[in-house]
């Protein structure tokens, strides 16, 4: 089968400490892919590196066969991505955002006002269509957050972390609708999560980072049978140690202080 | 060119949902109108110079639309922190439409605020021109709108927080302001501040915007129409290529 993402050597250096440490995966064309690891061992840079946000300091990515250091464009209308942290217009309603989304990755109006309203149906919130997003519950947001980043369909969908903070019904809800999704129309996700239970249950491949390296990857029986253990969460804890990890937390904590602001 | 459409209509919608800040922002414009307005009338009038009302308009509109304008770049942090900002930046749309989307939303906004302030100018004895030139003072007004909407866009995406900006907002936007001519006339100046007052862009605004609304341009309609067309043009050149090399 043939590779969407191809990753090799990828470094990302801040000043004296290594994010993402020289390394190297593939995701085929149509899997589920899983990016595990612990706090701050290099996913969500990773995924950074992946959507253009952050250049790398080494290595090369191909992403539906474009480099997002240089072909920007291309790569980005090749994926869609669901953030780790908030990135919505809390000033604007969840139909606008939707709404605004769509326009943005030029979804033609009859499928976007098609779509919006089946995905607001889907994680619940279409009676509060029209309410501002500032007045939404944390979970509410997510689940638009989440609704948003399957509007338009793109070739790769990333989802960094996206079922953080969701009861356990609206995450299988939202897992079944994205394993649809996957079958039905052939889009790649690439996922991190820190449910083990939901990456073994989704995902066709697993990579497991630590400390900016890749430890294992393989599927998830591979990775069992690798470390002798019985689970995927027994096998990675296997490989990056029970230790309790800190995270660096330049933009948790500016979010942190605008809310202050915002009160 | 719906990339540039989306932006510009997120803007607007914000603007017009943001009451407290449409009355806000009148406040300081209303208040210069009053206190300068009536305040330096009959000196301006002692020394010959005719209508002072009439002559400080055009300047307090000038204001009101530098203010507002500039803020767009507040608005660029804001998404910045809530993390907006990073929809925007992943979104498949050229730096430049980016760009031109937000500052043409942000120049629409801060025309809307001027266009408030010169119908309050008519409750404190504003006389308006013909309507031909009426509708030219819009152009100027739009021109002012989009130089420094495109310069607060600009500044604010390589800044990471509001305090940054504050010190902008003191260190470079009331200079422009005050040095712009807004307050006073240019003829007669020492030597000094004329150069300073003709490096300042507010100034070929105010004089355009003078000039329609007033009668009164000291370096011509023609002239100004130019320079301010020259430095949008680089700043919003400047702006897209800033927003491209954002990294968060």
């Amino acid at each position: 089968m043939e590779n969407i993402i191809e990753i090799k050597n990828l470094t990302k250096k801040y000043k004296d400490f290594t994010a993402v440490d020289d390394i190297s995966f593939n995701v085929k064309k149509g899997e589920i892919f899983a990016f595990l690891g612990p706090n701050g061992a290099g996913k969500t840079t990773t995924i950074k590196m992946l959507t253009t946000l952050t250049n790398p300091t080494a290595g090369t990515i191909l992403i539906n066969g474009y480099d997002p250091t240089r072909q920007q464009h291309e790569a980005r209308a090749s994926f869609g991505i669901v953030f780790q942290d908030p990135s919505l217009d809390d000033e604007l309603t969840a139909y606008e955002n939707m709404d605004l989304h769509g326009m943005l990755y030029k979804v033609k109006i009859k499928d976007r006002k098609e779509r919006i309203k089946q995905l607001l149906e889907f994680v619940e919130l279409w009676d509060r269509r029209n309410d501002l997003v500032k007045h939404f519950s944390g979970g509410m947001k997510r689940r638009l957050e989440i609704a948003r980043g399957f509007l338009h369909h793109p070739r790769v969908l990333f989802l960094d972390e996206p079922t953080i903070g969701l009861d356990p019904q609206t995450r299988n809800h939202i897992w079944t609708y994205l394993k649809k999704m996957n079958r039905e129309e052939g889009i790649t996700v690439f996922l991190t999560t820190h449910y083990m239970e939901e990456a073994d249950k989704v995902s066709n491949r697993i990579a497991i980072i630590d400390h900016g390296k890749i430890v294992a990857q393989g599927t998830s029986e591979e990775l069992e049978s690798k470390t002798n253990t019985s689970s995927l969460e027994e096998a990675f804890l296997s490989l990056t140690g029970s230790a309790i990890r800190e995270e660096t937390v330049k933009n948790q904590a500016m979010s942190g202080r605008a809310r202050a602001w915002r009160r | 060119m719906i990339e540039v459409y989306t932006l510009w209509l997120r803007q607007i919608k914000r603007y017009y949902r943001s009451k407290s800040r449409i009355l806000g922002s009148l406040g300081q414009p209303l208040l210069f109108m009053l206190a300068l307005g009536f305040g330096f009338g009959p000196i301006f009038q002692k020394a010959g110079q005719g209508n002072y009302m009439q002559f400080l308009v055009p300047g307090i509109i000038s204001m009101s639309i530098l203010f507002m304008a500039f803020s767009s770049g507040i608005e660029v942090i804001w998404d910045r922190q809530f993390g907006f900002l990073k929809e925007t930046l992943v979104a498949p749309a050229s730096r430049f439409q980016i760009m031109l989307g937000k500052t043409l939303g942000g120049a629409t906004v801060a025309v809307a605020q001027g266009i408030i302030v010169l119908l309050l100018s008519l409750f404190v004895g504003f006389k308006f021109p013909s309507a031909s030139l009426t509708i030219l003072a819009f152009v100027f007004m739009f021109m002012i709108a989009l130089l420094f909407a495109a310069l607060g866009i600009a500044i604010a995406s390589v800044l990471e927080d509001m305090h940054g900006f504050q010190l902008i907002m003191n260190f470079l936007v009331m200079p422009i302001f005050f040095l712009s001519g807004a307050l006073f006339p240019l003829a007669g100046l020492p030597k000094a501040i004329l150069i300073i007052t003709a490096i300042d862009p507010l100034s070929y605004g105010v004089d355009g915007l003078r000039g329609t609304l007033a009668g009164a341009a000291h370096y011509g309609l023609m002239p100004d129409f130019l320079i301010l067309a020259c430095i949008v043009a680089v700043l919003m050149a400047l702006g897209s290529y800033l927003f491209s090399k954002i990294q968060v």
